[in-house]
Parts: C-alpha cells; sequence; structure tokens
C-alpha cells in the first residue's frame, strides 16, 4: 500500500533522516502484519473450532444410548441420563427391556427398580408401578410416561415415543 | 525473484480475462470529500461490516440449528452449552445485529441531516430505506428463531399487529404466521424469510446501493463549496481508515459479546400465560408503545388503526423525502427537513424510552 | 291418543329393547309426574335395557294404566325411604343376578351399608339418614367413573356436604357441619382439583362409601398409612405411636388434623404456632428436638434453593449443567426423605437425608458457581483478541500517518481528477 504514495518515498528536504523514517517503516509493517495477523487468527480461531461436530451430536435429547446389554442382568434396571432428566431402564427378562421416564408422578423423585418385587418404585412416598409403568399402588396419580427400546448390536437405546 | 514473476504473469493472466485494472484504475480515482462531517461517511462502511459479519455468524449457527418446535430452543441451546465457542458465534450475532439496526438508523439520520438524499441519489436514499425495512424485518423473523418465552409472545404481538392493517390485516397476519396462531408454521416460515428470502433482497439491494454511491460519488453537504473542498484518496487513505473503524467495531461487538453473552432464556411454552413485561426488540419499542399509548377509539377510527395508517403515512414521507425536502432547482428544504428529522429522532429516542420503561 | 298407540308396535317392528309403557305415559306428562321418565333415558339401568318396573313394579307391557299399575301386577308406586336399600339389594346383592350384568361388581354393598351409621340409623326407623339414592340420585343413576355421577370423584364432597354440611339437618344428631369447608382448603382437595388426580382421598377414602362412618381411633394411622405408608412406618415405630391412640383422636390427626389437612410446613416445628409445643416445653427434649429438626429441614431447603437459582442463573447464560440439574433432583428427594423421616421423631433419622441432601446442594452450588465462573473466564480470551484488535488499530494509524506525512492527505478536486 505504501506505493500508492509516492511522496513517502524520499523525504528531500531532510536526507539525513531517511535512515531513521526508513527504520520506523519496518516497525510499522512488522507492527501491522503482526496485528492482523494476530487479529485474524484469534477470530478464525473460535471460527474453527465451531465447525468441529462436538462429541454430542444431537442437540434435541430423543434418543441415548443407555449402556451395553451384556453388561445389563435380566430382572435388574438401571437410571440413566435421558436430557437432563432420569430414566429408567429395565431389562426384564433375557429379550425383555422396558425404558421408562424415572420421575415419579407423584412428587417427582427417582424411582427404581426393585428386583425382589420385578416392579418399579418409588423411595419417597412408597409409589409402585408395575412393568407397564400403570400406578399399582401408592400416591402416584399417573403412570410413567414409556419410552421405547431397542438394540443395536450390543448396544440398547432409548428413544422418546412419536 | 521467481515470487514477482509469478505475481506479473498471474496479474497480466487476469487482465487478458477481467480487464481488472480498470477496475483499479477507477478505485484509484474514487475520492472522500473531506470536511467538517466527513466522520458520517463512515457509518454506511461500518453498517455493511457488520452484516458482513452477521452472513458469517449466521452461516455457522445454520450448521446446528434446527427450525422446528421440538428442536429449535434445544438446538440453540446444544449450540451455546455443546458447540466449541458456540456461545460466542451465537452472542455476536445477536450483539452484531442489534448494532447493524442502530449503525443503519444512525447512517439514515447522517444522511437527512447532511442532505445527502438530493439529486441525483433519491435511488440511493429508497434503497437506503429498503435496506432499514429489511434489516427490520431480519430482527423480527430472527428474534422468534431461538423459540424461548420472550420470543414467542413478543412474536404473537407483533404478528397481531400486523393482523390489524386495514383491508390485507387479516391475510398479512396468516401470511406471516403460516397459520391462525403463533406456531410451528411461523417458525418454520420465520426461518425460510431470515436465511433465504432477507438475504436475497438484502443483497440485491445492498449491490444497487453500492453502485449507486460509486456512480455518484459521495455527497457534500449544501453548506460545503464542491469547488474549495479538498478531497481525499479513497484508496489508501480513506479505506485505511474505514479498516480502523472496523476493527474499532470488532473489538467493541467481541466485547459486548464475551461480557454480556446473549441469554437463552425460557423454551416457549404456547399454552403457559403469557409472562409480564413482554416487549419487542428496541427498534420496535417505539412503535410498540405508541399502539398501547393511542385510545382505543379516536373519533371514528379505530386506535390500533389509527396508529397503523401514521406509520405508513411515517414511512411514505420517508421513501419519498427526496420528493418533498427539495426544490425544484435541486437544492434541499434545510430547514424543513431538518425540523421534520428532530421531530422524528426525539419521537423514536422518547417513544422507545417510555416503551422501555413503561 | 293414536300416536300412543302406534309408537308400540313401531318400536317392536324396529326390533328395539322390550317396550316401556312407563316412560312412554310418563314422557306425556307434566311436571313431577314426567320427571323420572325424563332422567331415565341417562340412568345406568336403562342403558343396560331394565326398566321402571324392575324397581316399582307393575306391567310395562300394558298400555292401560289401570292394569299396568295395578296391584295385581305388583305395582309398588313410590319406594318408602326406609324400604329402598332393600329393595336395591335384592338385586345389587345376588351375584347371579349381577354377574349378568356386571360380573366384576361388588355384591356387598348392602351387607356394608348395614354396618354403617347410615344403615343402622335406618334400621331403628331414622327415615333421614342416606339411602342409596341420596347419593347415587334416583332414576339417573350413573357408574362412579360417569362425570356426571354424584359419586364422582370430583363430586362426592359436595354430595355428602349436601346432608353434612347443613347445620339445620345436623342439629339433631349433634355432629358438627364444618367437615366439607375444612376438606376444601385441604391439601387432597387441592390434588383433587387442582391438579386433577382423581386418585386423591375424597371423603370415601377414609370413611368409606356404603359402610360410611367415621374411621376408629386406633384406625387413623391405618387408614393415613393406605397412601401415606412410608410415613406410617416411621410413625408406627416411633414413640408417639404408643402416646396417641390412648384417646387423643389418632397419631396423625394430633398434628394435621382431619378434615382440613394443610400443606405441612416447618411451622409445625418450630416457632409460636407449633403444634409440637402444644405438649413440648421449649426446654424440654422434645421441644428442643423440634427446634432443631425444624432448623436442619430449613436449611436444606434453602441450600437447595440457592443451588437452584444458581444453576437457573448458568442456564440462562447458556452454560452446560445438565449434570448438576440431575444432581439437584437427588437433592430434592433428600429434603422429601428428610420430610419423611420427621415421623420417625428420631434426630439420627432425620440427619442422614439431610446431610445427604445438604453434600448435594453445596455440590450443585459449586457447579453452578464453576459455570458461572466459567462465563467470566472466557473474558480472559477476549482480552487477548482486544489487545489484537487495538495493536491493530495503533497500526493502522502509524501507516496513515506514514503515508501521510508532507501533507498528502487530502488534495484539491482537480490534482486528482
Amino acid at each position: 500500500m505504501a506505493e500508492a504514495d509516492p511522496h513517502t518515498h524520499t523525504c528531500p528536504d531532510c536526507p539525513n533522516r531517511t535512515g531513521e523514517t526508513s527504520e520506523r517503516r519496518s516497525f510499522v509493517s512488522w507492527l501491522l502484519s503482526g496485528g492482523v495477523a494476530a487479529s485474524l487468527g484469534s477470530f478464525f480461531f473460535p471460527v474453527i473450532r465451531f465447525l468441529n461436530p462436538p462429541h454430542v451430536t444431537e442437540a434435541a435429547v430423543n434418543e441415548i444410548a443407555a449402556g451395553k446389554a451384556s453388561q445389563i442382568k435380566p430382572n435388574s434396571g438401571r437410571i440413566v441420563k435421558f436430557g437432563n432428566k432420569p430414566a429408567l431402564l429395565v431389562r426384564a427378562t433375557e429379550t425383555e427391556w422396558r425404558a421408562f421416564s424415572a420421575v415419579c408422578t407423584h412428587l417427582n423423585c427417582t424411582v427404581q427398580y426393585q428386583e425382589s418385587s420385578s416392579q418399579i418404585w418409588c423411595a419417597c412416598h412408597n409409589g409402585v408401578y408395575d412393568l407397564n409403568g400403570r400406578v399399582v399402588s401408592g400416591p402416584p396419580p399417573k403412570p410413567l410416561e414409556e419410552y421405547a427400546v431397542k438394540l443395536r448390536g450390543d448396544e440398547v437405546v432409548i428413544s422418546k415415543r412419536a | 525473484m521467481i515470487a514477482e514473476r509469478t505475481i506479473n504473469v498471474t496479474s497480466a493472466w487476469l487482465q487478458d480475462r477481467l480487464g481488472w485494472r480498470t477496475l483499479k484504475e477507477v478505485a484509484s480515482h474514487k475520492t472522500v470529500p473531506v470536511h467538517s462531517s466527513t466522520h458520517w461517511y463512515y457509518f454506511g462502511g461500518i453498517s455493511l461490516f457488520l452484516f458482513t459479519i452477521q452472513i458469517i455468524t449466521g452461516v455457522l449457527l445454520l450448521l446446528y440449528y434446527r427450525p422446528t418446535v421440538a428442536e429449535a430452543f434445544d438446538s440453540v441451546r446444544f449450540i451455546m452449552t455443546k458447540v466449541e465457542f458456540g456461545w460466542l458465534i451465537r452472542s455476536i450475532h445477536s450483539w452484531s445485529a442489534n448494532l447493524l439496526i442502530f449503525m443503519v438508523f444512525v447512517h439514515m439520520f447522517s444522511v437527512i441531516f447532511t442532505h445527502a438524499y438530493r439529486p441525483p441519489r433519491e435511488l440511493t436514499w429508497g434503497s437506503g430505506i429498503a435496506l432499514l425495512g429489511v434489516m427490520m424485518a431480519f430482527g423480527f423473523s430472527g428474534y422468534l428463531l431461538p423459540w424461548n418465552t420472550i420470543s414467542y409472545f413478543a412474536t404473537k404481538v407483533g404478528a397481531d399487529v400486523a393482523a390489524s392493517t386495514p383491508f390485507i390485516g387479516e391475510g398479512l397476519g396468516r401470511f406471516l404466521r403460516g397459520g391462525d396462531d403463533v406456531a410451528g408454521a411461523t417458525l418454520t416460515r420465520f426461518f425460510a424469510f431470515h436465511v433465504a428470502v432477507l438475504p436475497a433482497a438484502a443483497i440485491g439491494l445492498l449491490m444497487g446501493h453500492l453502485l449507486l454511491v460509486q456512480k455518484n460519488g459521495m455527497s457534500t453537504p449544501p453548506w460545503i463549496s464542491m469547488e474549495k473542498v479538498r478531497q481525499m484518496r479513497f484508496f489508501p487513505n480513506f479505506f485505511l481508515r474505514e479498516l480502523m473503524v472496523w476493527y474499532l467495531a470488532l473489538g467493541v461487538l467481541g466485547s459486548l459479546a464475551a461480557i454480556f453473552p446473549w441469554e437463552l432464556g425460557e423454551k416457549a411454552d404456547p399454552f403457559a400465560p403469557a409472562p409480564a413485561g413482554i416487549r419487542p426488540e428496541w427498534y420496535f419499542l417505539a412503535p410498540f408503545y405508541t399502539l398501547k399509548l393511542i385510545p382505543s377509539h379516536v373519533l371514528f377510527m379505530e386506535g390500533e388503526l389509527l396508529g397503523i395508517f401514521g406509520f405508513g403515512l411515517l414511512a411514505a414521507l420517508l421513501v419519498t423525502l427526496p420528493a418533498w425536502g427539495v426544490r425544484k432547482d435541486g437544492s434541499a428544504k434545510t430547514r424543513m427537513v431538518n425540523g421534520a428529522a428532530i421531530l422524528l429522532a426525539s419521537y423514536l429516542v422518547v417513544f422507545s424510552i417510555l416503551g422501555y420503561v413503561k | 291418543m293414536r300416536t300412543i298407540r302406534w309408537l308400540p308396535l313401531l318400536a317392536s317392528i324396529a326390533l328395539l329393547p322390550a317396550k316401556d309403557s312407563c316412560v312412554e305415559c310418563h314422557s306425556n306428562l307434566d311436571g313431577n309426574l314426567q320427571r323420572p321418565a325424563a332422567l331415565f333415558k341417562g340412568d345406568v339401568h336403562a342403558v343396560s335395557h331394565l326398566s321402571c318396573a324392575g324397581c316399582h313394579g307393575g306391567d310395562a307391557n300394558s298400555d292401560d294404566p289401570t292394569v299396568a299399575m295395578s296391584p295385581a301386577k305388583g305395582f309398588r308406586g313410590k319406594v318408602a325411604r326406609t324400604g329402598i336399600p332393600k329393595l336395591c339389594a335384592s338385586c345389587h346383592s345376588d351375584p347371579n343376578y349381577m354377574r349378568k350384568y356386571r360380573p366384576q361388581q361388588r355384591v356387598d354393598q348392602y351387607q356394608l351399608y348395614l354396618t354403617s351409621v347410615h344403615g343402622k340409623r335406618l334400621e331403628k326407623g331414622d327415615a333421614r339418614v342416606a339411602t342409596c339414592i341420596d347419593c347415587h340420585s334416583v332414576h339417573d343413576i350413573r357408574a362412579v367413573k360417569d362425570a356426571a355421577a354424584p359419586v364422582h370423584p370430583l363430586k362426592l364432597p359436595a354430595t355428602c356436604g349436601h346432608c353434612h354440611a347443613d347445620a339445620a339437618r345436623m342439629a339433631s344428631y349433634k355432629i358438627p357441619t364444618t367437615q366439607l369447608e375444612e376438606y376444601r382448603g385441604s391439601v387432597h382437595w387441592e390434588a383433587l382439583t387442582k391438579r386433577g388426580d382423581l386418585s386423591a382421598p375424597n371423603c370415601a377414602s377414609c370413611h368409606g362409601n356404603h359402610g360410611a362412618k367415621p374411621p376408629n381411633v386406633e384406625s387413623v394411622a391405618a387408614v393415613c398409612g393406605s397412601c401415606h405408608v412410608l410415613h406410617e412406618k416411621f410413625f408406627a415405630q416411633s414413640v408417639h405411636n404408643a402416646a396417641f391412640p390412648s384417646g387423643q383422636g389418632g397419631g396423625c390427626m394430633v398434628c394435621h388434623s382431619n378434615h382440613g389437612i394443610h400443606k405441612p410446613s416447618t411451622a409445625m416445628l418450630a416457632g409460636k404456632d407449633a403444634v409440637c409445643s402444644q405438649c413440648h416445653e421449649a426446654d424440654s427434649n422434645g421441644g428442643k428436638m423440634a427446634v432443631q429438626a425444624a432448623r436442619r429441614l430449613d436449611g436444606l431447603a434453602n441450600a437447595l434453593q440457592v443451588s437452584e437459582q444458581q444453576l437457573a442463573l448458568a442456564d440462562k447464560f447458556g452454560m452446560d449443567i445438565a449434570e448438576a440439574q440431575l444432581r439437584l433432583i437427588e437433592g430434592k428427594e433428600s429434603l422429601i426423605k428428610a420430610r419423611l423421616a420427621l415421623h420417625s421423631f428420631e434426630e439420627q433419622e432425620v440427619g442422614k437425608p439431610v446431610d445427604a441432601g445438604l453434600l448435594i446442594a453445596k455440590e450443585t452450588k459449586a457447579a453452578a458457581d464453576a459455570a458461572l465462573h466459567e462465563k467470566d473466564v472466557r473474558r480472559i480470551g477476549l482480552a487477548a483478541s482486544v489487545l489484537f484488535i487495538a495493536v491493530s488499530i495503533l497500526a493502522l494509524w502509524f501507516l496513515i500517518r506514514r503515508i501521510e506525512t508532507n501533507g498528502s492527505a487530502t488534495l484539491t478536486r482537480r490534482t486528482i481528477l
């Protein structure tokens, strides 16, 4: 850009300052290229990182991987995180899988699977649900929301029902 | 040596095919008048720069955003929490949108007060006003996209106002909402407007606007003699200054985005009662408050109708400024236009503040 | 009259259910004589093709009123109030008969009724007590799950209250009439009407329906415990279990009252309206423990609330705090469990969930603070960027200065063109 202005090439009235001027000139170009490069770097770094897809690829949680089927015993249940709410995955028998919202419909406690009775139980007020999510006894007013369970190879996938 | 030769060869090759030296030639003759009001020339450039930022950040957000009722809010949350620097990109997009509209307003008022709308710049002025409208439409449509409580209800109010326009209101309301109420169809529609229709319109208008500026050159205020005024080369003198201003704008924008991150709010629940204190974006506050203030019936008219007529008249007056603000000899009716502009500016400022406070 | 003659014929041609001359004639009468026929259309018995004659006797096949309503045909007319339960029971207590229509319906209502206060008084000849029709209505009797039935959960309190809230009517029985009003201020009424939880207790849930009677003093805890299972379990093992059944109105009622059960709060434990202080002196062990328990429960509730607010704030700024939010649910659960454990009246039992909850509150608060801190840390990255921007602006300024050293910044128009 300096070439665009011919007047800066020389300073006829002060030839003794030519050295100083070129020194300043190199400082300015150093400062400018450094500053612009660094600032562009600071703009593009976030952009490049933004383009990099995050490990969790789903925005809205409609489906989650709840673990390996081989690691869940029949007649057992486990609490998994489904979005920001807990879900209960139950392996009733070798082949029968169930999943529910683990939020008790009474006062929002987290329910658990009771192996001794093969029922879902809420420890807060002794609410009991069956393996269809229906209320068996206790204060819960409504059944648990049921989710769909699918197996992808060994992986258990829970998804919201449409 | 080799590098220099490569540049020369490439340059010659391009010259043969593009004739770009002509462009360079034209650019080297472009000048900017230097006088006491030169600094107002920067605001168009800032608006252009912010618009570019909007396009870049907008495209980035598009990579993750999903325009459905079920996913819109969660995808914005996803951008802000899971995507690296997503919070920054989204925050910059939101802040830049607001600054852009503010800068466009400043640009418009600077053009009014320096009377740059005079012939032969009527079309430049008209395309500018159209761009202001497009930018506000960008703001209105973009506001709904995160699908949070405040944006949902503000859009409901906004669409209701549009729907009370005489004659075309009902159709307009249905067209905007994609149905009888703000719902999933509205979101898809607003998304289409925001990322396809409006950008196309904006870029077309912008090209025209910029070409007209090049064609007619920079306007000099009427109180400055065209002959005596000194000029500055656009390249590199004025352009370097513009770069400085853009850098400054970027610094301010980044600081705002990082220090005051744009909030996400709560997911909209169409069945929840409207929360208290629903108000639109600040640039719609003045008309919003005006409509609130007008009594429900004025003489034989419905209050809201009167308000809409008023805004229609205002828009018409703005567009036709080069007609009524200019004498037959092409000089501006400076007093009258200045008076009207001061009136408009104070109305906007006072009503926006009142709308914000109340 | 012609139409009346023709109608039965048409009906039989159309193979409609057996003709019912009672309804046909009474539909064309006025006032009181017409009303039963009009009401009967929605009656559960009419839906099952049972006729007026089933209760009132007579011959529904005869079009001649004198024949249809002749005592020879078994016509009873209006059934005496004292005879109503027995009449209903003639079908409803017969398993063989009921099986034809409602094989799953119980047949012990009459047996139960005989044990109720209503039934016993009726046997003694008091016709003012409730019989079947006072609760189920008459001629438009509907199933319990029918929202229009007076015994539907939402309507039952008003149905009982129709008599029991009537001071004049209750005067001779010398029983209070405030139950309905109290109940309508209770958590159970709120659960029933505001949350729409039809399983929430109404009058019959505690008093029984056909065998309606106040629960025995000894059995109050068992009645409450049929839903509040764990509360009862804790209470049964507590010192109060032994102290209360002896004539003070039953365990639960002492603190929570009966019909007007309000949402419990720690104000019941400490403060001037505390129920504990009615028996326990402030400086006694019991008094001190109550205050201590209130302090701990309030402490946990406040700590959880602070965590929740901080998390909400972090959430608003788009910080990722899903894990902490999930953990906070457990914290809230601890509070519920601590309130539950209070019914053991053991400091240690309450302490366990409170401590667990406080730990969670602390953790989640820390997570929220960390998230909010992270938000601030972002500014450091910004500072670097702003520095580069400032350097660039400065360099541009120097560059402009340099290329304009000899005043070449501005030119006259002519020099350029």
